[in-house]
C-alpha cells in the first residue's frame, strides 16, 4: 500500500517592532524576568490595548511578497483560555478576518519547484513564559515576552513530505528575515512552527484525521518530528486501528511525538471580537507605502544573479540566500572589477566555508566585501581565523537563567503546593 | 455651604469666600457623620486635604481653573494612584491602584480635590447597589430603599450633599438610573466622549464614565473636564470638545422632542408616568413642541443586552485569577484548584451569574444563535433612533419605571432587578448621549427622573435642554429631609 502524507504548518514569525504589539513596553530579548511588562502588559485593572502601526507595517510586508491579497479591514479577537503566563485570561489575535489573506511561496526541492499555498497571516500577540525550574515547586511567570508581535502564517495542507515542509520553512524563514520584520532566531522562539500532519493512501481525495505537533523550534526536529508521525500514523491505520485527533509534542530526545490532548480536550475559546480594538484598517496609500520599501525578494534576485553575472543555479541560490549575502556579493563584484564568476566561487565556497568553520554569517566576515580580490581567496586559512577570533562577537548566549526572585510565582499546574 | 452647586462653589472659591481645604473638611465632616448611608468605600483625609491645599495654592498664585479646589466623589471603578481600587469586590478588595484613570488625571489636572472613592454594585453589575463586596448602600430619601445602581454609592453621596458631585459609570443605566432614584443630574455622554482608560472594564463596548451631579450646569462643568480623545484608549473618539457651559442658555423655543409610545405602555407606574408627562408639559411651555415617534425594537433591549455585556464581562474578568495581583485563595492543591477557589471566593453571586451567561453566550455552538444574533439587534436598535432623530432633536421619557425599591426586594429576581433598565440599556446599546434630570415626586415622596437622549455626539444639546428646564424648575434643589 502506497501512503501519502498530508502536512500544512502554523508559522509563529516573531516581528522585529521595539515596542509591543498593544503597548509601549520594550521587545528586547533577555531582560531580567518582569522588566519589559508594563501596565497593559501585566493587565492590570483598567488598562487598554493601543495597536502598534509598526505591525501592520510588517504584516502587509510580508503580504505582498507572498502576493496575497491584502485586507483593507481585518478584525482583532480575542481568544479566550486561562493560563498563567496569558495575563488577561486571553490572548488577542485575528480570527475571522486576517490582514493576510491567500497568497503562496515557491519552494525548490531536489531542482523540483513547487508552488505551496498559504492560507492566510494574521497578528497576535505572544503570551509570557512560565518557568519551571527553581522555584520550590510554585512555577515563576515571567511576562517580558507577553504583547510581543507574532505573524502567524498558516500554510494549505499542500505539503506531502517532511524534507518538502522543511523546505517551506527555511524558503519562510529567508524571506520573513529578508524583508527585515523578524530576527529568525529559532534559540530565542523567534520563529515557531507547529505542524499538521496527517496520512492517506495514493489516490484517495480524502484527508485522514490529522494531528497537530505543537511548537518545534528547529528544523532538523520539524524533519523528525514530522517523519516520526507519519510513520506512527502509518503504523497505527496499517495495524487496524486509527488515528484521533489531538495536539501533540515532539520530545526531541526521544525522538517521538507524545500526546497532549485530545480533540475532546480541545479548548473552546470563544473568539468574539476584541471591543477595545477598531478593526485594523490598511488603506491603498498605506499598502503603496509599505511596497515601495520592499526590497528585491529572493527569488527575484537569484534569477538576475543568474541572467546578469552568468551564474549557474546553485551558486545564484547561496548568494542571495540572505540579504547581507548577497550584499556582500554584489559589493565585492563591484569594488573587484573582478569576474563575477570567480567572486562567486570565492564567497560562496572558500569564504563561506570558513565563515561555518567559525560559526559565523556573512554579516561577521572578518573580510570586508570592498577591498576583495580573488588573490584573498588563497590566504591562508590560519590568517583568516586569527582575523577572526580578533574580532569575534560575542557567541549568541543561552537564554538567561532567571532569578529566583523577580518572577511571579505561581502554583504549578504539575506539582501540589501543600 | 454645602448645599450649594459646584458652579456656585466654584464662585465661593474664586471670591476667596471659602477655601478648597475648608471645603474638602466639610465635606469629609459629612461623610463622617452619615457613614450609615455606606456611600464611601475609601476616604482617605490626608491625601484629599493635600490636593485641597495643593489647589489652594495654585488659586493663590492665580493659575485656577473652574473646577479648582472642587471636592469631587470618584466611583470606585476609576484607578486613583495610590488608593485602593475595589470596583466593590473582594476580589480586589486590598487593591492599590499603582496609576491614575485618564479620567481622574483629567480631574486632578484640572485641580479638583479626589474627596473619596464611592460605593458601587461588583464589578458595576446590579441596579440596587445591593451587589457590593461592602454592603448596600441607603437611600438618603428613605433609607430603607436602595440608591439604585451600580452607581448607587456616587448618588447617594451627592443626594445627601456628602460631595457636591461625584462620577459614576453607565453600561446599561448605571449613572442614569441611581441619578432618577435620588433626585441628581446624571449624565452617561456618548460612547467614545470619556476615556475608559483605567476604568476598570464591565461591558467594553457599551461603559462610559459620566458626571453625576445637582444640576445640567454642573454636569456641563464636570463633562468639559472628562471629555476629550485619549490615545490610550482606542475607542476614545477624536472629536473637539465644545464648551458645554456656553451652550446651556439657548433658548428651547423650536426644540422638537421624541415621545417614543414604546417607553408609555405596560410596566410603567402610575406616579412616574404622571410626573413625567408633566414635566413634558413644562417644556411645551418653554416652547418645545412634541412629536410621537416609535423604537420597535425597544422590547428586545434587554435580552440584547443580557446577551453582549456579560459576554464581554466573561472576557474582561478573566484577568482575576489569583495569578499576578488581588485575591487568591488562602488553601489550593494545584493550578486549576487555585483558579477555582480564588474566583468562587472572590466573586459575588450576580457577577458569577453574568460571567457564566457570558461564557455560554461565547460557547462553540451557541455563538451564532446569542452573540452574533445580538450584535444584529443591537444594530437594529441603533437604527430606530437614528429613524427618530429624523423627526426629533431630543427624545423623552422616564428613566426607570419606577422610584426607589425597597433594600433586599429584589435581590432574588434577577429579572425583576434587570427590568429597571427597560428605558436605559438601548441608550448603550445605541452609543448615544442619556440624560436624566430630577422630575419631581410620587405619593411617597421619592424621587421621579426624567430621561433625556441625545444625538451621536450631542451632549451639549441635551445639557441645554436640561438646564433650561431647571431654570424654570426647583425639583433638582430639594434635598431629603435630614441631610439639609
Amino acid at each position: 500500500m502506497e501512503w501519502e502524507s498530508v502536512i500544512g504548518l502554523e508559522i509563529h514569525a516573531q516581528l522585529s517592532t521595539r515596542s509591543k504589539a498593544f503597548s509601549g513596553a520594550a521587545t528586547r530579548y533577555g531582560a531580567e524576568p518582569n522588566t519589559q511588562a508594563c501596565a497593559v502588559d501585566i493587565a492590570l485593572p483598567g488598562v487598554l490595548p493601543v495597536f502598534n502601526e509598526q505591525a501592520a507595517r510588517m504584516a502587509v510586508k510580508f503580504g505582498l511578497a507572498i502576493g496575497a491579497q491584502i485586507n483593507h479591514r481585518s478584525v482583532f479577537a480575542r481568544k479566550n483560555y486561562f493560563y498563567p503566563d496569558l495575563p488577561k485570561g486571553y490572548q488577542i489575535s485575528q480570527y475571522e478576518i486576517p490582514v493576510v489573506a491567500k497568497g503562496s511561496l515557491t519552494i525548490e526541492l531536489d531542482g523540483h519547484e513547487r508552488l505551496i499555498g498559504i492560507t492566510r497571516a494574521h497578528l497576535e500577540e505572544d503570551a509570557g513564559k512560565s518557568l519551571h525550574e527553581d522555584f520550590h515547586g510554585m512555577t515563576g511567570i515571567d511576562l517580558n515576552r507577553a504583547g510581543t508581535p507574532l505573524l502567524e502564517i498558516v500554510s494549505e495542507p499542500d505539503l506531502r513530505s517532511a524534507k518538502e515542509a522543511v523546505a517551506y520553512m527555511k524558503k519562510l524563514h529567508q524571506l520573513v528575515v529578508y524583508l527585515g520584520i523578524c530576527d529568525g532566531n529559532m534559540q530565542e522562539g523567534s520563529f515557531r512552527c507547529d505542524a499538521n500532519v496527517s496520512v492517506r493512501r495514493k489516490g484517495d481525495p480524502k484527508f485522514g484525521t490529522r494531528a497537530e505537533i505543537k511548537n518545534v523550534n528547529s528544523f532538523r526536529f520539524v524533519e523528525k518530528a514530522i517523519e516520526f508521525e507519519i510513520e506512527r500514523q502509518i503504523d497505527l491505520i496499517e495495524s487496524g486501528k486509527s488515528v484521533v485527533q489531538e495536539t501533540r509534542l515532539y520530545d526531541a530526545d526521544k525522538d517521538q511525538t507524545r500526546s497532549m490532548r485530545s480533540k475532546e480536550e480541545a479548548m473552546d475559546y470563544r473568539y468574539f471580537p476584541d471591543p477595545d480594538l477598531p478593526p485594523l484598517v490598511v488603506d491603498e496609500a498605506f499598502v503603496r507605502e509599505v511596497q515601495a520599501t520592499l526590497p528585491e525578494l529572493p527569488d527575484a534576485r537569484r534569477a538576475r544573479f543568474m541572467s546578469q553575472y552568468g551564474l549557474n543555479r546553485y551558486d545564484a541560490g547561496v548568494l542571495t540566500s540572505s540579504r547581507e549575502m548577497a550584499e556582500y556579493y554584489e559589493t565585492a563584484v563591484r569594488e573587484s572589477k573582478g569576474d563575477p564568476k570567480i567572486v562567486a566561487n570565492w564567497i560562496a565556497v572558500e569564504l563561506s566555508g570558513y565563515l561555518n568553520l567559525d560559526n559565523k554569517d556573512i554579516a561577521e566576515s572578518p573580510v570586508s566585501a570592498k577591498p576583495t580580490t580573488p588573490s584573498q581567496a588563497r590566504l591562508p586559512r590560519k590568517s583568516l581565523r586569527r582575523c577572526g577570533r580578533a574580532r569575534a562577537m560575542p557567541m549568541r548566549s543561552s537564554p538567561r537563567r532567571a532569578s529566583s526572585r523577580s518572577p511571579i510565582p505561581v502554583p504549578s499546574k504539575r506539582r501540589s503546593t501543600r | 455651604m454645602f448645599k450649594k452647586t459646584v458652579a456656585e462653589l466654584s464662585r465661593a472659591l474664586a471670591s476667596k469666600a471659602v477655601s478648597s481645604v475648608e471645603l474638602t473638611q466639610l465635606f469629609l465632616d459629612r461623610i463622617s457623620k452619615y457613614r450609615d448611608l455606606n456611600a464611601f468605600i475609601t476616604v482617605d483625609p490626608e491625601k484629599s486635604l493635600a490636593q485641597a491645599r495643593a489647589a489652594d495654592a495654585r488659586r493663590a498664585k492665580g493659575e485656577a481653573a473652574a473646577l479648582t479646589g472642587i471636592p469631587v466623589a470618584q466611583k470606585d471603578i476609576f484607578c486613583a494612584d495610590g488608593w485602593l481600587t475595589t470596583c466593590g469586590s473582594k476580589m480586589l478588595s486590598s487593591f492599590i491602584a499603582p496609576y491614575d484613570a485618564t479620567a481622574i488625571a483629567r480631574f486632578s489636572g484640572a485641580g479638583a480635590v479626589l474627596l473619596g472613592k464611592t460605593n458601587m454594585d461588583e464589578f458595576a453589575m446590579g441596579s440596587s447597589n445591593e451587589t457590593s463586596h461592602f454592603g448596600p448602600v441607603r437611600n438618603p430619601w428613605d433609607p430603607t430603599t436602595v440608591p439604585g445602581g451600580s452607581s448607587g454609592g456616587s448618588a447617594a453621596a451627592v443626594a445627601a450633599r456628602l460631595a457636591p458631585a461625584a462620577t459614576g459609570t453607565d453600561t446599561g443605566g448605571s449613572i442614569r438610573q441611581p441619578a432618577a432614584l435620588t433626585n441628581l443630574t446624571g449624565l452617561k455622554p456618548s460612547y467614545g466622549r470619556v476615556s475608559r482608560y483605567g476604568m476598570i472594564a464591565f461591558a467594553s463596548s457599551l461603559d462610559q464614565g459620566g458626571p453625576m451631579t445637582q444640576s445640567a450646569e454642573d454636569a456641563a462643568l464636570l463633562l468639559g473636564v472628562m471629555a476629550g480623545f485619549d490615545q490610550r484608549d482606542s475607542t476614545s473618539v477624536d472629536a473637539p470638545v465644545p464648551d458645554f457651559v456656553a451652550a446651556l442658555d439657548h433658548p428651547l423655543k423650536g426644540l422638537r422632542i421624541g415621545l417614543p409610545k414604546e417607553y408609555f405602555g405596560d410596566g410603567l407606574s402610575a406616579d412616574v408616568a404622571k410626573a413625567v408627562e408633566a414635566a413634558i408639559a413644562e417644556y411645551r411651555k418653554l416652547g418645545a413642541q412634541t412629536v410621537e415617534v416609535s423604537l420597535p425594537n425597544s422590547s428586545l433591549a434587554i435580552p440584547c443586552y443580557y446577551v453582549l455585556a456579560p459576554a464581554e464581562a466573561s472576557s474582561n474578568l478573566s484577568r482575576y485569577d489569583g495569578v499576578r495581583y488581588g485575591f487568591r485563595a488562602a488553601e489550593y492543591k494545584d493550578l486549576i484548584d487555585m483558579y477555582c477557589k480564588t474566583r468562587a471566593q472572590g466573586f459575588g453571586a450576580e457577577v458569577k451569574r453574568r460571567i457564566m451567561i457570558g461564557t455560554y453566550a461565547l460557547s462553540a455552538g451557541y455563538y451564532d444563535a446569542y452573540y452574533l444574533k445580538a450584535q444584529r439587534l443591537r444594530r437594529l436598535i441603533a437604527q430606530d433612533f437614528e429613524q427618530a432623530f429624523e423627526v426629533c432633536d431630543v427624545i423623552m421619557g422616564p428613566t426607570s419605571p419606577t422610584t426607589a425599591f425597597k433594600l433586599g426586594a429584589k435581590s432574588d429576581d434577577p429579572v425583576s432587578m434587570y427590568l429597571s433598565d427597560i428605558y436605559t440599556i438601548s441608550v448603550n446599546l445605541a452609543g448615544l448621549p442619556g440624560l436624566s434630570i430630577p422630575a419631581g415626586f410620587d405619593g411617597k415622596g421619592l424621587p421621579v427622573g426624567l430621561q433625556i437622549i441625545g444625538r451621536y455626539f450631542g451632549e451639549e444639546r441635551l445639557l441645554n435642554v436640561a438646564h433650561q428646564y431647571q431654570q424654570a424648575t426647583d425639583w433638582h434643589r430639594r434635598l431629603p429631609k435630614g441631610f439639609d
